[in-house]
């Protein structure tokens, strides 16, 4: 007995060490921390439970046979954070480079299998070579299990991946379809086609860092949803992220003790909107102005600036957030914009989260870029999140609801609960200007008349009060007031429940 | 008395007066500009009258239209405030036409003391002392070099109507007198349109000290000690005192009946303020006299217990002073702050927008510590480019100088402002200098001291271990809030450790927290123990704690893993990890901040409304590479030195945050 215990702990020993002392070292040399220890970091201390520690490939080409390390380059298993159960993987960069293997592929394929039956979330830490090549098309066939797993989760458990080295090729494409992806600046890329298969193929000069770097994909492609400087700040806001979400699509929101005032009326609010319709402001202040502690954790933050995406919580109750920021193109809504805020939607709709949105919006982005882009499917896109979202929604519009970009807005003809407007908001076809050039062609030579009929658009329809005598607005409410309003509004809704018809499922206009 | 008055300014010092007035039962009307419609001012009078467009030379300045607003209320006197139409004389002409009063001094005076030359003779003749120079107007180069011969180098070459240091030279020598006249002369006549000069003693280690005197109608004059204004920014003075840490009895009183003597001279009225320069031996000299209230008058009132707004009105008024000059008793030290919205780190670059959060101190009116707040803003409300760049005038007295200093300390780490560029670092940072805290100070200190610009404050290892116990306490609190999340599993919660590190400008600290119901004990790994009481809960932005008995009030920002700290006028990244956390920090690389050289920066944000170069071109110093709009302004910027343009990152019509690349450079 004493013998297997001993024996035991040297496996176990053999099994830490993954490739060993000297890969270790460079793997901190360049600053990254090794699988176990990005695990120590993402769970709460000494809740780490592993699985298949000393599961071995069974390849037996190029002379694999004479080395099978322990775990085989992932370490999974399931944890907490806060207390709240996680499953885990962390791809192993000291093992042949964090390739996956068939048995690499299996154990993840395991702990999926175990987060979708006890509804937890799965967090998947991407350090990896791609492929193994020595295992050829077993290894593709690992990737597709991963890629099927991930498919069948989606909506069932949240799943984040952490992108902390390499992910390239067919790799990618298990991290695309998770929920959110995290990035490290500087030492993590994510790309198809490395840069040497580029230079082969279109003749194109890039390096890793521009072709598939953290800059590149939260700013460009859209791909992240957000990068962090390091490993250790990384891993410390995935956990932040991961108290704002619930463990799976049953599960309610996450609640947590909170020190602000659902009541605190905040006076500021009433100077927000400036005097200068055109002039922008800024929609964060808003933003975290209403949420509980200030507290804001924005999604593709560096993307479509205009829009944002983000949770925040009141009374202690995740709310995602979505909201129109006049500081960039006026706040429009186009084809990126729409894109990045219909995701959000409905991830926020799979997983009962309720939605706050917040309208200035002066309509979509007009041009050939735009059209020739497909502004229409893509503005479709966001239109169909909110109009088939059952969860709790609340609308606050603020200034600018104009043209179909207020209906796309969570307004109420999309089942929204309840639709508030500050005084400030003009809820019309378009703006004064563009609605009187139309409307008087024949005045347009002279400006005189042309200026009245402006006015005389704005005293009439630049108000909140043509949309609230329809019922279309529920209640004009104080800048001030708001967060007491809005969080009452959600209070009011916990109860909802509200059923889309049977369907095998929707068509999104993808 | 009378019912109803005018304030004519806007800001602090509009709503300073509108408090008297209002104690004294009288109604108050406000005049506004556009840009003030939401003002504090405006909210405060009973009634405000719109009086034009935003800048002050059509709107705060222009006497037809405050004759209007006048007229339109019935007032029937008017405080000018400071600045503006303060010291105007066609303006107390024109209300003197119309039989409204000025709550002001006569004209006469305000015309004889606004002259550089004619105050000067007018103070000699009445015994004050002035500073050794040559009082006529100097003719031509050669004769400069004869006066200033006479006078005794160093001298000081000053253009009749200057001010704000324009048309000002130091001499040394006869070469420099020369070179020094041409030029003032010139400056003066670009400046001011009038290029007299005259040549004074340059003064060596000088103080700025000033008496504020106080004359009614009946012949009688008091004065009301001094204020210290030594601490000046390009002749803007940023933080003064009163009374002088360098002034004894004897000085005083000479100084004081002095300023009396020059205000009798000219028929004074109503407060005004005698400037002057004190050199290293307590010899002092008239520089000028202010017809007017200062900004910095809350000094003399905390440490005199008179409302200098109230004795203005009960003079105009025609009432006799209630009090003698031996009535008058200076009692405690008093300190102003005076808020600027501009960016210290920035070298003080006027900053303009909106203060989405403004929350002073609060007031304070206790036996041995006072606060007082004069402010014309509000939380939400805009920092406007039209006018002065004041924010706040924070004051606190003490009994003693060192306690003036401690309470302002403390308010000004509870001061919050955010959304705006703002000094209140770098007032905690004078507030906390040894030569400040010494009173040895000169009218030099700002440039002797910070002769880079101000590049922050760095704690000594006694505060941030303050500052870390503090941290560490509040953290422990935010992470168990964290564990009381709904959804987890029982029976297996995260129980939050006792033993943490926290990192903080560069240094470590290793400590384990034994907490209970009323606070937390620190115990350093090097056996110090603190005991960390507050009540900070999280997400507050704004921790009053006592560490180790001492108060600590800390602003609270949130980082990744740890907090945003700033206090005395601090501003550090702090993080507080596990001990594990910790060891796995030290593998992370220290990430050098690009070589901003380079790039042109967007200084602020902004539309690029147009770049003026292509990629490849060489650009010299001085070119303009881009304009940037930003809150409706136009700025040009130009080429530090000469570049060749790399590459072009920003087009026409982006928007973009501060410090976002528009270009690279080779």
């Amino acid at each position: 007995m004493n013998e297997i215990l001993l024996e035991l702990e040297s496996r176990r020993k053999a099994a830490r060490l993954g490739g060993g002392q000297a890969r270790i070292d460079t793997q901190h040399s360049k600053g990254k921390l090794t699988a176990r220890e990005r695990i120590d970091l993402l769970l709460d201390e000494g809740s780490f439970e592993e699985f298949d520690m000393f599961v071995a490939h069974r390849c037996t080409d190029f002379g694999m046979e004479k080395d099978r390390p322990a775990g085989d380059g992932v370490v999974t298993g399931w944890g907490t954070i806060n207390g709240r159960m996680v499953y885990v993987f962390s791809q192993d960069f000291t093992v042949f480079g964090g390739s996956l293997s068939e048995t690499h592929a299996q154990k993840i394929c395991k702990i999926m299998d175990m987060a979708m039956q006890n509804g937890a979330p799965v967090i998947g830490i991407n350090d990896s070579g791609g492929a193994r090549i020595q295992e050829g098309v077993a290894s593709l066939g690992g990737y597709a299990e991963v890629f099927q797993r991930n498919i069948m989760a989606s909506g069932v458990v949240p799943q984040i991946s952490v992108i902390m080295g390499p992910c390239a090729g067919g790799a990618v494409y298990s991290p695309a379809i998770t929920d959110f992806i995290f990035m490290v600046k500087d030492s993590s890329y994510m790309f198809v086609t490395g840069p040497d298969v580029v230079k082969t193929v279109t003749n194109e000069v890039v390096t890793a860092e521009e072709l598939g770097g953290a800059s590149t994909h939260t700013k460009k492609s859209s791909v992240a949803d957000a990068a962090f400087e390091n490993d250790v700040e990384t891993l410390s806001e995935v956990r932040r992220l991961v108290d704002f979400l619930p463990l799976n699509n049953r599960s309610k929101v996450p609640v947590r003790p909170f020190f602000d005032d659902p009541k605190r009326a905040d006076l500021s609010l009433d100077t927000l909107i400036p005097d200068n319709p055109n002039t922008p402001y800024d929609m964060h202040e808003l933003i975290k102005k209403l949420a509980d502690e200030g507290d804001f954790y924005e999604l593709q933050a560096e993307y479509a600036k205009n829009i944002l995406t983000g949770f925040i919580r009141l009374e202690g109750s995740t709310v995602g957030v979505v909201a129109n920021q006049p500081m960039v193109l006026a706040g429009c809504l186009d084809i990126d914009s729409s894109r990045k805020a219909a995701r959000f939607v409905r991830f926020c709709d799979a997983f009962e989260i309720p939605i706050l949105t917040l309208v200035d919006v002066p309509g979509f982005l007009p041009g050939t870029t735009q059209e020739y882009g497909g502004v229409i499917k893509h503005g479709a896109k966001l239109l169909f999140a909110y109009g088939e979202a059952t969860v709790p929604k609340v609308t606050v519009i603020t200034r600018k609801a104009y043209g179909g970009a207020y209906d796309v807005m969570a307004s109420k003809h999309l089942r929204g609960d309840f639709n508030y407007a500050w005084p400030s908001a003009e809820i019309a076809v378009m703006g004064a200007k563009g609605a009187t050039e139309i409307l008087y062609r024949r005045e347009l030579g002279d400006p005189e008349k042309i200026a009245e009929r402006t006015a005389d658009y704005e005293r009439r329809f630049a108000n909140p009060f043509v949309a609230a005598e329809r019922g279309f607005i529920d209640e004009v409410i104080t800048p001030h007031s708001t967060r007491v309003r809005v969080c009452r509004a959600f209070a009011s809704l916990r109860g909802k429940s509200l059923k889309n018809p049977w369907k095998k499922h929707d068509n999104i206009p993808l | 008395m009378f019912k109803k008055i005018l304030i004519a300014n806007r800001g602090e010092i509009a709503c300073r007066v509108i408090k008297t007035a209002r104690e004294m039962g009288i109604k108050t009307v406000a005049i506004y500009s556009d840009a003030d419609a939401n003002a504090l001012h405006v909210k405060m009078a009973d009634e405000a009258v719109n009086i034009g467009p935003p800048p002050a030379a059509q709107s705060y300045i222009v006497i037809d239209k405050v004759m209007d607003a006048i007229r339109q209320t019935g007032a029937e006197a008017v405080h000018p405030g400071y600045g503006f139409l303060s010291e105007n004389k066609l303006f107390a002409e024109a209300l003197e036409a119309e039989g409204v009063v000025f709550v002001g001094p006569p004209k006469g005076a305000i015309e004889k003391m606004g002259d550089k030359i004619t105050s000067k003779k007018i103070a000699l003749d009445a015994g004050v002392s002035c500073v050794p120079g040559y009082l006529g107007e100097v003719a031509d180069a050669d004769e400069a070099v004869k006066i200033s011969g006479e006078i005794g180098y160093p001298v000081m070459i000053k253009a009749s109507a200057g001010g704000g240091g324009k048309g000002m030279r130091v001499a040394w020598n006869d070469g420099e007198a020369r070179e020094g006249f041409a030029s003032s002369k010139n400056e003066a006549a670009a400046s001011f349109g009038d290029d007299r000069i005259f040549i004074e003693k340059f003064i060596t280690q000088p103080r700025h000290i000033e008496i504020q005197v106080l004359c009614d109608g009946h012949g009688n004059g008091i004065y009301l000690g001094e204020r210290e204004c030594s601490i000046q920014r390009r002749n803007q003075k940023v933080i003064e005192e009163a009374p002088s840490p360098f002034l004894d009895e004897a000085t005083r009183k000479k100084m004081g009946e002095e300023a009396v003597a020059l205000a009798q001279a000219v028929g004074y009225t109503s407060a005004g303020t005698v400037e002057f320069i004190v050199d290293g031996e307590r010899n002092f000299f008239f520089l000028e006299m202010n017809t007017r209230l200062q900004v910095e008058h809350p000094v003399t009132e905390m440490i005199t217990n008179v409302d200098l707004v109230e004795q203005m009105i009960r003079i105009a008024n025609g009432e006799k002073l209630t009090m003698t000059q031996a009535d008058v008793k200076l009692n405690g030290w008093a300190m102003e702050s005076r808020l600027y919205a501009e960016d210290p780190y920035r070298n003080f670059l006027p900053s303009i927008g909106r203060l989405t959060r403004y929350r002073p101190p609060a007031e304070v009116n206790e036996k041995a510590r006072q606060v007082r707040n004069d402010t014309g803003v509000f939380e939400g409300g805009e920092i406007s480019m039209y006018y002065d760049p004041m924010i706040a005038k924070l004051c606190t007295w003490g009994p003693d100088r060192a306690s003036a200093i401690e309470h302002m300390r403390n308010a000004l780490d509870g001061f919050e402002l955010e959304g705006i560029g703002h000094n209140l670092p770098f007032l905690s940072a004078v507030m906390d200098h040894e030569r400040f805290i010494s009173g040895n100070i000169t009218t030099a200190f700002i440039e002797e001291e910070y002769p880079d610009g101000f590049q922050g404050v760095s704690l000594n290892n006694a505060s941030l271990q303050h500052v870390a116990a503090a941290t560490a306490a509040m953290f422990r609190v935010a992470e168990i809030r964290r564990t009381r999340v709904s959804g987890r599993m029982d029976n297996h919660e995260r129980r939050v450790g006792r033993d943490w590190v926290v990192s903080l400008d560069g240094g470590q600290f290793d400590l384990t927290i034994d907490a209970d119901h009323e606070g937390s004990n620190i115990i350093f790994a090097n056996g110090d123990e603190m005991r960390v009481t507050s009540d900070w809960t999280p997400g507050g932005q704004l921790a009053r704690l006592v560490v180790d008995g001492v108060a600590l009030v800390l602003k609270v920002g949130k980082i990744p893993g740890g907090f945003r700290i700033r206090t005395r006028g601090a501003d550090m990244k702090v993080h507080v990890r596990s001990p594990r956390q910790a060891e796995l920090a030290t593998f992370m690389l220290e990430k050098i901040p690009a070589d901003t050289s380079k790039f042109l920066l967007c200084p602020m944000p902004g539309l690029i409304v147009k770049i003026n170069v292509e990629e490849g071109q060489e650009v010299e110093e001085g070119q303009a590479l881009c304009t940037v709009e930003a809150m409706k302004m136009e700025n040009i910027l130009r080429a530090e030195k000469k570049l060749v343009v790399a590459k072009i990152n920003a087009s026409a019509g982006d928007n973009l945050a501060v410090d976002e690349i528009i270009m690279e450079f080779e």
